[in-house]
């Protein structure tokens, strides 16, 4: 089973990369683009078969070690 | 007094976090490698600046789980005085030990250079070297150093004196021309709630001689090594 992980920053968090993708793209002359919030894909290849346990197992990942959750949110995504 | 450096792949200041320590104490610290969770039984540990495992998914965050952190974490609880430059801030708080995340600069340069930094306190077993409200110049050297935290825990670390060091211009103002990376409230400093710990994105192991431009970081030491010793 595979878990598809993406994180990506709490609101209000500044995110200066994301802006100066912004800035690149409107320099590119697409316009119209409001903001720009830039996160993380994190994929999992898992032994799990059971859904239950492996949400459980990659949610305490994520809270341990692929978010950090004083800035950023995560949301799990499980592929059979 | 004894002393410890935490070595990571990938640090890249813990020679001059040692030369600086040895100056000070009249003996090399020991330097432990990531890998061991054996350390020695010390009374300041230093966890110095780099880029620890690339500094990959985020600065610091593989290290905080590495088997000497889980060493370090320990002592810190039980009152050994740990110290965290740059990437070792950066350690410490991805680790829990202190309160916030260092986020990339705000101007998203990497920042080499010197910086003024006003001590907040001379209450501290790391700034008794020091007077409060004095003005030092330290080279901060960061890509990630830009202090976050919700405004609840800034104002509780301020409530509680846990603010150790400022950025500020030369005659010691807090203004945003001084802020190098964009830090919350000026904030290169900060120490946990018991004081024991402290970690500062500046590096004050780079300003102990005349040869760096600044010998404004060897009261830190000496100050340490006598509220230690």
């Amino acid at each position: 089973m595979k878990a598809r992980v993406h994180i990506t920053l709490k609101n209000g968090v500044l995110d200066p990369q994301g802006r100066a993708i912004a800035h690149a793209l409107d320099g590119l002359g697409f316009a119209g683009v409001n903001d720009v919030r830039q996160g993380k894909y994190i994929e999992l290849d898992l032994a799990e078969t059971d859904r239950k346990a492996a949400k459980t197992k990659v949610e305490a990942m994520c809270s341990k070690l692929l978010a950090n959750t004083v800035i950023e949110n995560y949301a799990i995504e499980l592929v059979d | 007094m004894q002393a410890a450096v935490v070595v990571f792949p990938g640090s890249n200041r813990e020679g001059d976090a040692a030369r600086a320590l040895e100056a000070a104490m009249g003996r090399a610290p020991a330097m432990v490698w990531h890998g061991d969770s054996d350390l020695p039984k010390v009374d300041l540990i230093v966890v110095p600046g780099g880029f620890s495992y690339g500094d990959y998914l985020r600065c610091g965050a593989i290290a905080a789980h590495s088997p000497v952190l889980r060493e370090v974490k320990a002592r810190a609880k039980a009152g050994v005085a740990v110290m965290g430059i740059c990437n070792g801030f950066q350690i410490l708080t991805e680790a829990g030990l202190l309160p916030g995340v260092l986020l990339r600069n705000a101007g998203l340069g990497f920042v080499c250079k010197n910086i003024g930094l006003k001590v907040e306190t001379s209450q501290s077993l790391f700034t008794s070297g020091y007077s409060a409200g004095q003005t030092l110049s330290i080279p901060v050297a960061h890509h990630d150093g830009n202090y976050f935290a919700d405004e609840a825990t800034l104002d509780r670390l301020e409530d509680k004196g846990q603010v150790a060091f400022r950025y500020c211009n030369a005659e010691g103002g807090l203004s945003p021309e001084a802020n190098p990376n964009g830090s919350a409230r000026n904030i290169a400093g900060i120490f946990n709630d018991t004081k024991n710990v402290l970690g500062l994105m500046p590096h004050p192991e780079n300003a102990v001689e005349p040869l760096q431009g600044s010998t404004d970081g060897k009261a830190m030491f000496k100050g340490i090594v006598e509220a230690l010793s």
